[in-house]
């Protein structure tokens, strides 16, 4: 099979499961498993998830070229399946968390160390056939570097700051960083387990935190998918008001990155500049919906609160006042050139990395990757709003802040389009009772990337089976290649302009 | 008796010091704090800090060797010393003619030795890290130093502060070229010693870009208070460097009645408070440099020292 066939003609030949919507789940042979695993490995195809459940693994890929989405599972009455890592590295991780919580083992794995389980759960694959833990557990085996001169510096998973925690393992020369190898795992909250069983209204709570800063796109992936299973149809005002919380989200969090990457560099005043106005953001969120990160606002079925009569006018004032204070700190950036001396040429990926890794948000389209959820799968309303994808190729901190400059004006553009075109009506619905079991799938654009949502209904309508992807999951390799020929001084730079997130990942 | 006045003097001048470093430091993080539109801790904070810090438990990592225990108490001891010899409010008092520059420069360099053995002690590797930037920016601070006391003493005829002092009060000394280049180049070996912004970030808590801070992470209780103390008399010491050797003025001499000491104290006082607004208001105008940048930052200082001792050399033979 030719990584040329296109991954729709692919799948055809498999068993396609009824009820999946609304993207299809075909049920593959392990034939077929092995050419889609070409297929990723090949570059024709960008890995969207790996995932399993007792019995089962599911893998999503996404194909540029047409946009089709599609899901692939293989069953492994045995307990195992072929690795996809082997050929294709940016599942290796994704691998190692699915035998560490189902414990389904990938043959052939080019890593079989655990990766989330770090030896001290109760429990051993807690998504799978739950077994008490291994008495003794040995030490983890970090990737060795060798050579003369070269020093290990362990750093994390408590920092010096109030952030969230993981371990870095620096093998440095001097200042000059050989490698890094990420340990990640620390905040592993079991929200999958939790998910399992729980009804929509619970479980539309946890996806909604399993990234605080992210709340609104993974309730908006969490009801997408739930309205694709149950074939919910939304009311139009919803539609807008969800991609409202959406910018809102957006514009709050790249404001505070571009302050707190300029503060990682000690420029504190673009920090307190840029503090003020994620301020503004959440405060006129807060006055909006009722909630300043705008968590819970949106519920399966629509949106949780409508808008207020004053809303539209609070919130055109807000754009109004960023429109009048970000421009001054966009030219102080630009001509602070001690600030640009830091951030340009540092933490530079390779877009062959990026295109392999498919990763998303402002990394890959800083990196030349082009890949917006909102444009390609797309989704309501933004195909009837006029905005802008900002795209670099030089893949560095400053592009990468660049990227976030430009966003923020189109979100800016895109709250006032929504805010004008806000259509009148109810805001929300009642989720059709499923009736029989079904399943759902969304892909949705947060402010670092895409995130995709897949879920199982029972057919009471609680949860069956849920599992969120962050789009950390293929930005947290792509750091480890970032600080490659970096000093050990630039990387809380380079991790600052990822801004990975660790609670996503963890899960 | 005037023994016993002089003798208070000095005395005065040694506890002086002492009160004021955490006082400047509070200021000048106060002034900071507004400059990015916060309204920031009372500039008394640091002496908060330091008694809440005498109060707790000093704790010592497991591979801590007695050198670690002692360090804080030599850098401390060195550095109030070196603080107490600069002329503050008064020039040619008791122990004036030990105020040699040669001599600061000297228990300076003692005390960054002690510092940065203790952050190799413990054997962690932020401390290791921290010690060996530490010594990499000292191998280009201290040879600027040192052109620039080789600068003034020609220009003055002696390393002995307070004739120096004495001499930049006099008319003769004029404008010169030679002293504008050692005024840049001492403030630029003054904010890489203080490891201020763009060298260092006292303010971080990043610690792989740490430098002082990453020497001092394992020290607590008095441990620590006595290293933050020493960190605010360096401070201290480096802007009365400036002011008694490039703004002089309203400084008292020796002997001079209560009212001379008086204004000597308030021009000092305003003195401490311009350049302390001055350091926070660079501070927040610049992001730090890429730490392999900071040679080409104290070579310029070094250039700068070497060029102001070469222009004097050759105004001298003309």
């Amino acid at each position: 099979m030719s990584a040329a066939a296109s991954l729709q003609v692919l799948l055809e030949a498999g068993q396609p499961v009824a009820g999946h919507r609304p993207w299809p789940r075909i049920v593959v042979t392990t034939e077929l498993w092995h050419a889609v695993i070409e297929g990723l490995a090949g570059g024709g195809w960008t890995l969207l998830g790996l995932w399993g459940e007792p019995g089962m693994v599911h893998l999503a890929a996404h194909e540029a070229a047409s946009g089709f989405i599609g899901v692939a599972s293989l069953p492994c009455p045995d307990g195992c399946f072929p690795s996809v890592g082997r050929l294709h590295p940016p599942a290796q991780r994704l691998e190692r968390a699915l035998a560490d919580l189902v414990g389904l083992q990938p043959i052939d794995a080019p890593d079989a160390r655990p990766w989330l389980d770090h030896g001290r759960w109760p429990v051993r694959h807690p998504l799978g056939a739950a077994s008490a833990p291994a008495e003794a557990t040995s030490p983890y085996p970090f990737l060795s570097a060798e050579g003369e001169s070269l020093h290990q510096i362990p750093v994390g998973p408590v920092h010096a700051g109030i952030i969230e925690p993981g371990h870095f393992r620096f093998t440095a020369n001097g200042e000059a960083v050989v490698r890094l190898e990420e340990r990640l795992g620390y905040v592993h909250k079991g929200i999958e387990a939790l998910l399992a069983g729980a009804p929509l209204e619970r479980a539309a709570r946890l996806v909604g935190r399993v990234s605080g800063d992210s709340t609104v796109a993974y309730a908006l992936a969490f009801a997408r998918a739930v309205e694709a299973a149950t074939e919910t149809a939304i009311p139009a005002r919803a539609h807008g008001l969800r991609a409202l919380m959406a910018e809102l989200e957006r514009l709050a969090n790249h404001c505070g990155d571009i302050g707190a990457i300029c503060n990682d560099a000690a420029f504190a005043l673009m920090l307190a500049q840029c503090a003020v106005l994620r301020e503004q953001v959440l405060r006129a969120s807060a006055a909006c919906f009722g909630h300043r990160l705008l968590m819970d606002s949106i519920v399966p079925g629509g949106v949780a609160t409508d808008l207020p009569a004053d809303g539209v006018h609070l919130l055109r004032a807000l754009v109004a006042e960023i429109r009048r204070q970000f421009p001054p700190l966009v030219e102080l950036y630009d001509n602070t050139a001690s600030l640009q001396n830091r951030t340009a040429s540092t933490g530079f990926v390779r877009p062959d990395l990026i295109r392999q890794f498919g990763c998303g948000g402002t990394i890959g389209r800083a990196g030349g990757r082009d890949f917006d959820a909102r444009r390609q799968p797309g989704y309501p309303p933004y195909e009837q709003l006029k905005f802008e994808i900002p795209a670099r190729t030089d893949s560095d901190v400053n592009a990468r802040i660049w990227l976030r400059i430009g966003e923020v004006e189109q979100s800016l553009a895109l709250i006032e389009q929504l805010l004008e075109q806000l259509p009148m009506g109810p805001v929300c619905v009642e989720v059709r009772q499923p009736g029989q079991p079904c399943e759902g799938v969304a892909l949705v654009e947060g402010f670092r990337g895409d995130i995709l949502v897949w879920l199982r209904l029972a057919a009471d309508g609680t949860v069956a089976r849920c599992h969120p992807r962050d789009p950390s999951w293929f930005q947290w390799p792509l750091l480890e290649a970032a600080i490659e020929n970096n000093i050990v001084a630039d990387f809380p730079l380079c991790n600052k302009s990822f801004n990975g997130s660790y609670s996503g990942h963890d899960l | 008796m005037a023994l016993i006045t002089d003798y208070l003097v000095q005395g005065c001048q040694m506890l002086l010091v002492l009160l004021l470093a955490p006082l400047l430091t509070g200021w000048v993080r106060t002034i900071k704090a507004q400059l990015l539109r916060r309204r920031g801790p009372s500039p008394l904070q640091p002496y908060r800090d330091l008694l809440k810090l005498l109060r707790k438990e000093a704790l010592l990592a497991d591979s801590a060797s007695w050198l670690f225990r002692v360090a804080p108490y030599l850098i401390f001891a060195a550095l109030w010393v070196a603080a107490a010899l600069v002329p503050t409010f008064a020039s040619g008092l008791l122990f004036s003619w030990t105020a040699d520059l040669i001599a600061i420069v000297a228990l300076l360099g003692s005390a960054r030795f002690f510092l940065a053995l203790a952050g190799l002690d413990v054997g962690t590797s932020f401390g290791g890290i921290g010690s060996s930037r530490e010594m990499m920016i000292a191998s280009l601070a201290e040879p600027a130093m040192l052109m620039i006391v080789f600068t003034l003493s020609l220009l003055a005829g002696t390393t002995e502060l307070s004739a120096i002092a004495q001499f930049m009060l006099t008319a003769e000394v004029g404008l010169r070229v030679s002293l504008a280049l050692a005024l840049l180049a001492l403030i630029m070996v003054a904010i890489a010693e203080n490891a201020r912004i763009p060298v260092d970030n006292p303010a971080t808590h990043l610690e792989l870009t740490m430098v002082h801070e990453a020497m001092v992470l394992e020290y607590s209780g008095r441990h620590l208070a006595l290293i933050e103390l020493a960190a605010s008399l360096k401070l201290l010491l480096y802007l009365s460097l400036l002011g008694c050797i490039f703004i002089p003025w309203g400084m008292a001499t020796a002997g001079e009645s209560w009212t001379a000491y008086l204004i000597g104290v308030a021009a000092y006082l305003g003195k401490l408070a311009l350049g302390g607004f001055l350091l926070a208001l660079f501070e927040t105008s610049i992001a730090k440099m890429r730490v392999f940048r900071v040679d080409q930052f104290l070579g310029a200082a070094l250039m700068l020292g070497l060029l102001g001792a070469l222009l004097l050399f050759v105004s001298r033979s003309r």
